[in-house]
């Protein structure tokens, strides 16, 4: 047995997964003030007259670190950054506490500049002095060489409970995003490390004795013991798992893109071969701009609540929410009035439905009939056009190399997936839209917490080796080791790929599940005065995010 | 913050390092070459500004090719998928500024472009095609005649960029570089000024071996501004080599990342095109960060090359003196340039020269005899009788763009009845009708 759990903003929602076939589900409202009441609540609640000993992992998602982001309830952060020359300071993320130091890394790892071990200390006093108990230590290039930031957490931790390095965030250079991803960690720190210890003095007190996974942004879990010091992974976790879920009910190994209906927003998500596409950098939160590995995804303010109105000669369809639907009790016409009129779904009273488009209908000089049609081509159009431009984005993402220019992935979705309330009423104008399949997957109003259950763990790993240097660096996992100079791409594969392994088990992957995948193999020859001096040499290993093994995609569950 | 902010400007950039395409695995054109400068631009996270945005390059097309070049035998048999890509870039460049996408644009693309002249038989300098010229005929058949200035500020004079706009009033080319007499391709003096048509067209800034930041400033407030004020082009366009820089293996200037930020900052160019440029680990990351950052508005001040020594790199009273004379030379010229033409060109009705190019890539040498049509309404109607000895000898009869009737006249006539004879092929190029025929 498998339970999989989604607290998100509105509902939480859970799952008990029994031979891969849904065994129970169970719904409540999420308490937005104590998450882990809900995910109590709920558990307690699915679990009621269930053998614990017969369950074989529980998967968690959580909008606990996302909220405390969002409404600031965080840390103070004290950020201790080696920028050295480039940007100036003011064109970093602004982060109350932070204190540039001498010493910096350039782009080949070497240590252009080194760090001041008393300008260090006097820093870390007066961040002690303002009872600051909570560090992030940034470097430039600090996935090429992470000593210095070591070296200056060394000198540091002593005084304070937690201290987040730069260089483990991940193995992408990107110091800006390097700064606000580390800050925060460091910033939801505290708070994720009192829900781990309290969901896990739960399950035990349960009785449940298996691994408790949670989801991260990309769609992959990790051991919950194991998450404690890098809980901004989870952020954004909600939308990963309703992809998951999606990815686990239907069958979906092609080009294809899902939409998840709400009411004031559709989240659009695409898939390329049946594999969710991830941001390239990372995903944004509340303006930060990270570094987390998340699914790809783009929101648009247009859902089955979203206002209709008619001002000076035009029909207007959203963004704006007022309240639900006029059939339901709302204060205005919305997107689902107009379905009503259109017996497109039988929800509310139609007669409230056809009184607040009487008056549209009388501003347009059309029946009622005619002007609901209209509303609902609109808000169809809306997504469509949105779907359209997110497809022609991705496909004209710049590329590197002229191979890739020429003979480069396009995608080109088939079938559309549509969850969500108004997904039976809006999926087949939709997919006649845009000329896609139109499905809605079968338990969508659980998807994200079939998702989560059915996650597997997701990991990379980022290695540059370079043989003019005899030495090979995995960024994210602050690793230096010596290599021969004559050394290839296919050694640092085979030593990406061995890291991977060990890494995604410490994180509680099952072995069956590591389906490795070489992302970056880019291998340069290196020339200093006309002569070979070696290789510079880029390989990324990923697992990427999937369903866990046993579980054929598009299975009845 | 207010002012900073003020004068930011929406930049497109065009990143195409062409990953898998060298001259051979050790010339200094190699795949490796924007490697660091890519990281640099990552690691800075430059494309994460709201007013820095990344395009991917389009593919030029023959016909983009056709309408500047006489490639020989034809244009896909002088160039490779690269070429394309990176005219492309240059182009995608132009259309992201003119369409008012962005206000300006830096294709940051390889192979360069600035040696390649008018007739191409081989690749000279590193260069095929001009990536620059093809632009601009771009630019000026989908966006109308336009007054174009190209500012070329590699260490080489860009003496590919020169040729072909020889005759061209509409385009203003101005080269500043190491002098020819100590770095190829050995032109760009002062008195080299363009065609009897578009006299004071071109200009040459010659600068002695071991100019720093100080010398380039100059020039460029005394001479380039100044010059660009009194023009007063519609576009102003950056052929941006980065071999200057004081690490550069192949040059002998001492020009630093900081000179070269506010080099651009102060020219302001439309649109920014990588020329050369060699010292890929110590010069080209720190550059191009400064030059990205100085084009979108954000403040470069502390970009910095690791081994920077202001004191070191300063240059010798010496030089600034000579860069003085030449900065007074230039200026002197420009304002005599139109006083210049009845002396030079008398009651001739056409005028020849003769020239001997030397392709250093692929080893070819050129034989070739330019005819211009002296005319006071246009840019002349230009005929060029090219000799390789690849034993490819041609003949080109070319209508410059806003031409007059009697040019394009001329040029139709010459076409019709010239017969090939010793020649393997004859090319009629007329640039306003978009029109390129060979026999």
């Amino acid at each position: 047995m498998i339970l999989g759990i989604d607290v998100g903003g509105t509902h939480t929602d859970a799952v008990l997964i029994e031979g891969f076939k849904i065994r129970k589900k169970a719904k409540i409202p999420t308490d937005a003030a104590h998450l882990l009441n809900s995910l109590l609540r709920v558990a307690t609640e699915i679990l009621t007259g269930e053998d614990p000993k017969k369950l074989q992992r529980v998967v968690l998602s959580t909008t606990l670190s996302t909220n405390a982001i969002v409404q600031g309830k965080v840390e103070r952060v004290g950020m201790v950054v080696a920028g050295g020359p480039g940007l100036s300071p003011a064109l970093l993320p602004r982060i109350p506490h932070t204190f540039h130091i001498t010493g910096y890394v350039n782009h080949r790892g070497v240590i252009a500049a080194d760090i001041d071990q008393e300008e260090i200390k006097a820093v870390g006093e007066k961040l002690r002095r303002e009872g600051i108990k909570h560090l992030g230590v940034v470097g430039k290039f600090s996935t090429r060489n992470p000593a210095q930031e070591l070296r200056t957490a060394a000198l540091l931790s002593d005084n304070f409970r937690h201290v987040s390095l730069g260089h483990r965030m991940s193995g992408h250079l990107n110091f800006r995003r390097r700064i606000d991803t580390t800050y925060l960690n460091s910033a939801v720190w505290e708070s994720y490390q009192r829900f781990v210890n309290d969901v896990l003095q739960f399950v035990r007190s349960q009785g449940i004795e298996v691994p408790i996974y949670i989801l991260k942004a990309d769609g992959g879990t990790f051991d919950v013991a194991k998450s404690a010091d890098s809980p901004v992974q989870t952020i954004l976790s909600g939308p990963a798992a309703s992809i998951m879920g999606i990815l686990s009910m239907a069958k979906c190994d092609e080009d294809a893109v899902a939409l998840d209906i709400g009411g004031t927003t559709t989240d659009i998500a695409v898939f390329a071969d049946g594999v969710p596409l991830l941001e390239n950098l990372g995903v944004t939160i509340e303006g930060h701009k990270t570094l987390i590995r998340g699914l790809r995804t783009r929101s648009i303010g247009l859902g089955g609540d979203s206002a209709v109105s008619y001002e000076e000669g035009r029909l207007h369809v959203g963004p704006r929410r007022e309240g639900p639907a006029a059939a339901l009790g709302g204060p205005c016409p919305t997107v689902t009035d107009a379905m009503i009129v259109l017996k497109r779904t039988a929800i509310g009273d139609g007669d409230l439905a056809v009184a607040s488009l009487t008056p549209l209908a009388k501003q347009m000089g059309r029946s009622v009939a005619a002007t609901a049609e209209i509303i609902f081509t609109e808000a169809c159009g809306k997504i469509v056009a949105a779907v359209r431009s997110f497809i022609d984005e991705i496909n004209n993402e710049p590329v590197y190399t002229i191979h890739e220019m020429l003979a480069g992935k396009i995608v080109a979705p088939k079938t559309l997936h549509v969850m969500g309330g108004p997904a039976a009423a809006m999926a087949d104008a939709l997919g006649e839209m845009l000329a896609y399949r139109p499905v809605i997957p079968q338990h969508s109003e659980v998807a994200n917490a079939v998702g989560a259950a059915l996650a597997r763990t997701t990991a990379e790993i980022t290695i540059l080796a370079d043989t003019e240097r005899r030495l090979l660096t995995i960024g994210e996992e602050g690793v230096q080791m010596e290599i021969p100079s004559r050394y290839t791409a296919a050694q640092a594969i085979a030593v990406g790929a061995e890291k991977l392994r060990e890494k995604a088990l410490a994180m509680g992957a099952h072995p069956e599940d590591l389906e490795i995948e070489v992302v970056e193999n880019q291998e340069f020859n290196m020339v200093r005065d006309m002569y070979m001096a070696g290789k510079n040499i880029r390989v990324k290993v990923q697992l990427k995010p999937g369903l866990i093994s046993g579980f054929t995609r598009g299975q009845s569950l | 913050m207010a002012s900073t902010d003020n004068k930011r400007r929406r930049t497109g950039l065009i990143f195409f390092p062409a990953f898998d395409w060298a001259i051979s695995p050790t010339h200094p054109e190699r795949e490796e070459r924007l490697l660091y400068t890519q990281d640099q631009v990552f690691e800075e996270g430059l494309l994460d500004f709201d007013n820095i945005s990344e395009f991917k390059p389009g593919l030029a097309t023959v016909a983009d090719i056709d309408r500047i070049h006489i490639c020989v035998p034809e244009a896909k048999s002088v160039i490779t998928e690269s070429h394309l890509i990176s005219a492309g870039g240059a182009i995608t460049a132009a259309e992201k500024v003119l369409s008012g996408e962005v206000d300006n644009a830096f294709a940051l693309v390889r192979p360069p472009g600035h040696h390649a002249m008018r007739v191409v038989h081989g690749a000279r300098g590193f260069c095929n095609v001009n990536i620059e010229a093809i632009m601009v005929e771009y630019i000026r058949k989908h966006y109308g005649p336009k007054r174009i200035a190209i500012v070329d500020t590699d260490c080489h004079h860009g003496d590919g960029t020169q040729e072909i706009y020889w005759h061209d009033p509409n385009t203003l080319c101005i080269s500043i570089h190491q002098d020819g007499r100590t770095l190829y391709p050995g032109s760009g003096f002062t008195d080299e000024f363009g065609g009897p048509n578009a006299l004071g067209m071109t200009i040459n800034i010659p600068l002695p071996p071991r100019t720093s930041d100080e010398g380039f400033l100059y020039v460029l407030e005394k001479v380039i501004m100044p010059i660009l004020a009194e023009y007063k082009p519609d576009l102003v366009i950056n052929s941006a080599g980065q071999d200057n820089h004081y690490t550069d293996p192949i040059t002998n200037m001492r020009f630093s990342a900081q000179g070269y930020a506010r080099l651009n900052e102060i020219l302001a160019p439309d649109i920014a095109v990588l020329e050369g440029g060699y010292s890929i680990e110590k010069a080209l990351p720190y550059v191009n960060v400064g030059i990205i950052l100085a084009m979108a508005g954000l403040d470069y001040s502390a970009v910095r090359e690791p081994d920077y020594h202001a004191e070191a790199l300063r240059q010798s009273d010496q030089i600034t003196r000579h860069i003085e004379r030449t900065a007074a030379e230039v200026m002197q010229l420009w304002k005599k340039r139109r006083e210049m033409k009845k002396p030079l060109v008398g009651s001739a009705g056409y005028v020849k020269r003769n020239k001997h190019i030397y392709y250093d890539t692929d080893g070819i040498s050129e034989q070739q005899e330019e005819t211009v049509r002296v005319c006071d309404d246009c840019g002349g109607l230009v005929m060029i009788d090219s000799f390789a000895d690849t034993g490819r000898r041609v003949f080109a009869i070319i209508v410059p763009g806003q031409s007059c009737p009697v040019c394009r006249q001329e040029g139709e006539a010459f076409f019709a009845r010239m017969e090939k004879g010793r020649h393997r092929h004859i090319y009629f190029q007329d640039r306003d009708r978009d029109i390129y025929i060979a026999k």
